[in-house]
């Protein structure tokens, strides 16, 4: 080691030794350290989460007895909103609304990218702290005021943001074609901008990370795939979530300032508006140029979480790895050209549908080479079925299923008669929403001993997984058949139209799995913060896993590891080589004499 | 009061597993069970099996739904010329879709069943094999290469419309919170211009009244079309984005405020024709059972019961657009030629109704001449403001 490094060593110590004596207000609320921050990410995306799902049960609720009364409605949402339990129509489109704000960005952005992403990316990579422990702190901090800004929109009087989550105007510039799209709509549009500032300092962190502070012998090829996942969805967040920003400035301006960018000849409440000359077409294309990445940005450290646990749950190297890196890349890239593909009947130049639907059905490729490798690496594996690897192979499944319908909804001709029906709704809800929080749930069975020094238990965690991975099939499998039967998304009943009305009785199985997936969610909180109190004591490393973060004490400190950082020798997936004793190698093992080496 | 008394059930079995897994805790403290919280043999053995019952679940959820529900889809007995292909290619689709899904799945699963972990036994070590990633990235490269040119070929029939030399019946479909018009463009084929400043008292859709095209334009509320003539739908909306959803005919486009979209396609079938094909007939016979059972549990609460229901094409919102977004719609009729133009002959054109009007239309022209500079002011002030 080089004198160079044992002074930094040197110098963290000392900080160590400072450290202690922090007070509770920089230990557990101010922190700069990468895995309160973690912890701190994840709790938060969990009550927001709580609140997400809760208001997805309400409204399968209303779908599926549209002409009943729920007391549970006048309790939840008041007597404006609900008055003798029937839930009016403007706060069914709120809540649709909101839920899919906070699914999308505050649980599954969020709370997974920045749980995982934090406490992972130094640990993994043999670092001290993220680059900039400070940037990181604010990043949480403006997480956290964004999503208490987006709470509070919930009980302005004229009612929270009710234009779906995609915000198209004219319909969230005018307060006069929806009542959401008053002080809801404003507060919406200062939450995401707050929390587009958040998820950039994250994603410039993560980055920065990556590249500059990887210890002795960590190379690019040597990289966990969670890590290659991190750093490639911070990428597309950057490259990306900038245009959102614009979008949501702009109609900003719009609304508040009378500026014409997404607005013309409008003819409203008996009036006409001054606007002119403006495109609501430009803001969808704006939208989707963040929209469609965010998917990815979604799903990405999903799949990244899951080729790690499932290599080590199969004891198995995970396989083609070198493929699975491109088609991340591949997927990255291809991600940000096919935003068209929302917009097939926008309006917007039938050839450029032509181009979108090309490129979108180009993603099918690294996707499948992604299936397949999973499903490759649990050949011949010696499975631990552990809660972890359940919600892996989960992901996988759903991940084809959901996937597969898109070859459906990418081809413009196919998608003129399903789009915006509820076949979409079960596509995206598979492929991204479930995949995602399975990708999600998985990461914390996996890695709570390192968050929590503490074991999630695993018989609770089996029930969560199964009745979960039952009843999300029995959500969203039958939801294709009414999406192809016709039935449009965001209609606040059905009863309108009669020849609906043979598609109701699915509509009531679909909340009754939905019910009771969403009751059994509890068991995995009271799990969750159960054992972060009385849980069995955790191990250094439980998994038998190869990977940095394993090596680190289970006590947290500052800095990681208390002596010198640990050096790399070999890829993290030596997972039963012949010629070792044990079925892992960790990453700090050095190479043997004659031991070959497949990746470097 | 059902719904209560099942949420109330689903409450009472999650508490009764909660408990029983507390209970199944507790036995095993004090005991020798191993307590590490990581997979032992037994969960292995029990999850593998799940996992290959999961498979099975699958597989009946699948044909569950397909047998059940497969009925729904709008994949066949299309109502517009082009619905054929799109229909063709969407069960290309499926099948391909079926094939792949059923294939994946039962690997994954067999897999995750067949290797369930054993003490003892090794992984094979396993890492790369570029043969075989060659063949999984080749041929959904190929298969989807099929696909997006069939794609792309339907796509290119449906949106590509050739105005000048086609023989085409020019209809406005017009959008606005929450309701639908139609304008016919008469006998010149041609609409008149529109812009939603112009929009006045009758003039519900801001016809330009000077515009000479604007003449013999006729306003329906219903959407009548002819069999086997194409149409050329030209979308306006007055507020927010909606979007015109006809599923009967394999058409949608969005209607944007501030520009006029477009979508063609030939009916094919009358609305008679549909209603008495063999498909309809059940399906409507089978939503008159529902709609008679719900009647009886009306009729029993001493509540009006629901009419029964025959089949009408409909025109659909299918974009978000406000508070009442779940009921804009608007009755479609299909009809052999002859009738359409007779029903087409009844309607007074834009031109009758004005003069009808005589006395206020004078004003109102005036009123848009003036009303043509003051929006010019306006508009003016509002930017310098």
């Amino acid at each position: 080691m080089s004198a160079h490094d044992h002074a930094h060593d040197h110098d963290h110590g000392h900080e160590h030794e400072h450290h202690h004596k922090d007070t509770f207000i920089t230990k557990y609320i101010f922190s700069i350290d990468h895995k309160m921050i973690a912890k701190q990410y994840l709790i938060t995306g969990l009550i927001m989460g709580i609140i997400g799902v809760g208001m997805s049960l309400l409204f399968r609720m209303q779908l599926a007895w549209p002409e009943e009364s729920f007391q549970i409605f006048n309790i939840l949402l008041g007597d404006n909103y609900a008055p003798n339990g029937v839930m009016r129509n403007d706060i069914y489109l709120a809540l649709v609304t909101i839920h899919g704000t906070i699914m999308v960005f505050f649980v599954l952005t969020a709370g997974l990218s920045g749980t995982f992403s934090n406490l992972l990316i130094p640990l993994q990579i043999g670092a001290r702290d993220m680059a900039s422990g400070f940037l990181n702190m604010i990043s949480y901090w403006l997480f956290f005021l964004s999503s208490v800004v987006m709470i509070c929109s919930l009980f302005v009087e004229s009612g929270p943001a009710s234009a779906g989550w995609t915000i198209y105007p004219p319909l969230s510039a005018l307060p006069q074609a929806i009542p959401g799209s008053g002080t809801g709509m404003t507060l919406w549009l200062v939450s995401m901008a707050i929390f587009i500032a958040s998820s950039l300092m994250g994603s410039l962190n993560y980055v920065v990370t990556v590249i500059n502070l990887r210890t002795k012998g960590m190379s690019m090829t040597r990289l966990p795939l969670t890590i290659w996942a991190f750093f490639i969805t911070a990428i597309i967040g950057i490259v990306s979530f900038p245009v959102l920003l614009s979008a949501a400035l702009l109609l900003i301006f719009d609304r508040s300032f009378g500026t014409s960018f997404f607005l013309s000849d409008i003819f409203i409440a008996g009036e006409v508006l001054h606007y002119q000359g403006g495109s609501p077409v430009l803001f969808e294309h704006l939208f989707w140029f963040l929209g469609h990445p965010e998917v990815y940005i979604v799903l990405l450290p999903a799949l990244g979480i899951t080729s790690e646990i499932i290599a080590t749950n199969a004891r198995k190297p995970i396989f083609g790895y070198r493929a699975m890196i491109a088609s991340i890349i591949a997927i990255a890239f291809l991600s940000t050209i096919v935003w068209g593909h929302h917009m097939f009947i926008s309006g917007m130049n039938p050839f450029l549908g032509s181009v979108f639907t090309f490129t979108t059905l180009l993603i099918a490729i690294p996707s499948a080479v992604k299936a397949f490798n999973y499903i490759t690496t649990l050949w011949k594996g010696n499975l631990q079925l552990n809660p972890a690897m359940l919600f892996s192979i989960g992901l996988v499944s759903t991940f084809i299923t959901g996937g597969l319908t898109g070859i459906i909804l990418g081809d413009s001709t196919l998608d003129i008669n399903v789009h915006d029906t509820y076949f979409v709704v079960a596509h995206f809800h598979l492929v991204m929403g479930i995949s995602a929080l399975y990708g999600m749930f998985a990461g914390i069975y996996h890695w709570y001993p390192r968050m929590f020094g503490r074991m999630l238990n695993k018989n609770l965690g089996y029930i969560h997984f199964w009745v979960t991975a039952v009843c999300a099939y029995g959500v969203f499998f039958p939801m294709h058949f009414i999406g192809m039967a016709g039935l449009p998304r965001r209609y606040y009943t059905n009863t309108a139209f009669p020849l609906f009305d043979d598609l109701q009785n699915v509509n009531v199985i679909i909340t009754m799995f939905a019910l009771i997936g969403g009751a059994f969610q509890l068991v995995f909180i009271w799990n969750f913060f159960h054992s972060m109190f009385y849980g069995k004591k955790a191990e250094m490393n439980p998994w038998r896993s190869n990977t940095l973060e394993w090596t680190a004490p289970v006590e947290h400190i500052h800095g990681n590891w208390p002596g010198a950082l640990p050096e790399v020798h070999r890829w993290p997936y030596d997972y039963s080589k012949p010629g070792h004793d044990e079925d892992f190698v960790p990453q700090t093992v050095p190479m043997g004499k004659d031991e070959e080496q497949l990746h470097h | 009061m059902t719904s209560l008394l099942v949420l109330v059930v689903i409450a009472l079995v999650s508490i009764a597993i909660w408990q029983l897994t507390k209970i199944f805790d507790l036995t095993q403290v004090g005991s020798n069970v191993d307590n590490s919280q990581v997979a032992n043999d037994n969960d292995n053995n029990v999850n593998g099996y799940l996992m290959f019952a999961f498979l099975i679940f699958i597989y009946l959820t699948t044909i569950f739904c397909v047998v059940e529900y497969g009925h729904f889809p709008l994949m066949s007995n299309s109502a517009a010329e082009h619905g054929a292909e799109v229909d063709r290619l969407m069960w290309i689709s499926m099948i391909l879709i079926f094939f792949v899904q059923t294939i994946t799945q039962a690997l994954l699963h067999y897999f995750s069943f067949k290797y369930r972990g054993k003490k003892g036994t090794t992984a094979l070590y396993f890492a790369d094999n570029n043969k075989l990633e060659m063949i999984w990235s080749i041929i959904p490269a190929i298969t989807l290469a099929g696909l997006i040119l069939y794609g792309l070929y339907a796509w290119t029939n449906i949106m590509f419309v050739d105005e000048e030399n086609e023989d085409l019946l020019i209809v406005e479909v017009y959008a606005k919170q929450f309701g639908w018009e139609v304008r016919y463009a008469g006998d010149d084929n041609v609409l008149g211009k529109a812009n939603v400043r112009y929009i006045e008292g009758i003039n519900t859709l801001g016809v330009d009244a000077a515009d000479p095209n604007a003449q013999d334009d006729i306003q329906a509320n219903e959407l009548h079309l002819p069999k086997g003539k194409k149409v050329m739908f030209k979308f306006r909306s007055q507020d927010v984005l909606h979007s015109a959803y006809m599923p009967h005919f394999r058409a949608q486009m969005n209607c944007v405020p501030g520009m006029v979209t477009q979508f063609a396609f030939t009916p094919n079938k009358t609305t008679e024709e549909m209603r008495n094909s063999k498909e309809m007939v059940e399906k409507v016979a089978e939503i008159n059972r529902i709609r008679a059972e719900k009647s009886k549990a009306l009729n029993a609460k001493g509540e009006e019961g629901l009419d029964p229901y025959t089949f009408d094409y409909l025109l659909l919102c299918n974009k978000i657009c406000g508070s009442s977004h779940y009921n804009m719609q608007m009755k479609i009729v299909v009809s052999e030629p002859n009738e359409f133009k007779a029903w087409l002959k009844e309607k007074q054109t834009f031109g009758q109704v004005l003069k009808a009007q005589q006395q206020p239309v004078e004003v109102k022209q005036e009123v848009n001449d003036t009303l043509s500079t003051v929006v010019d002011t306006s508009s003016l002030a509002q930017v310098i403001r």
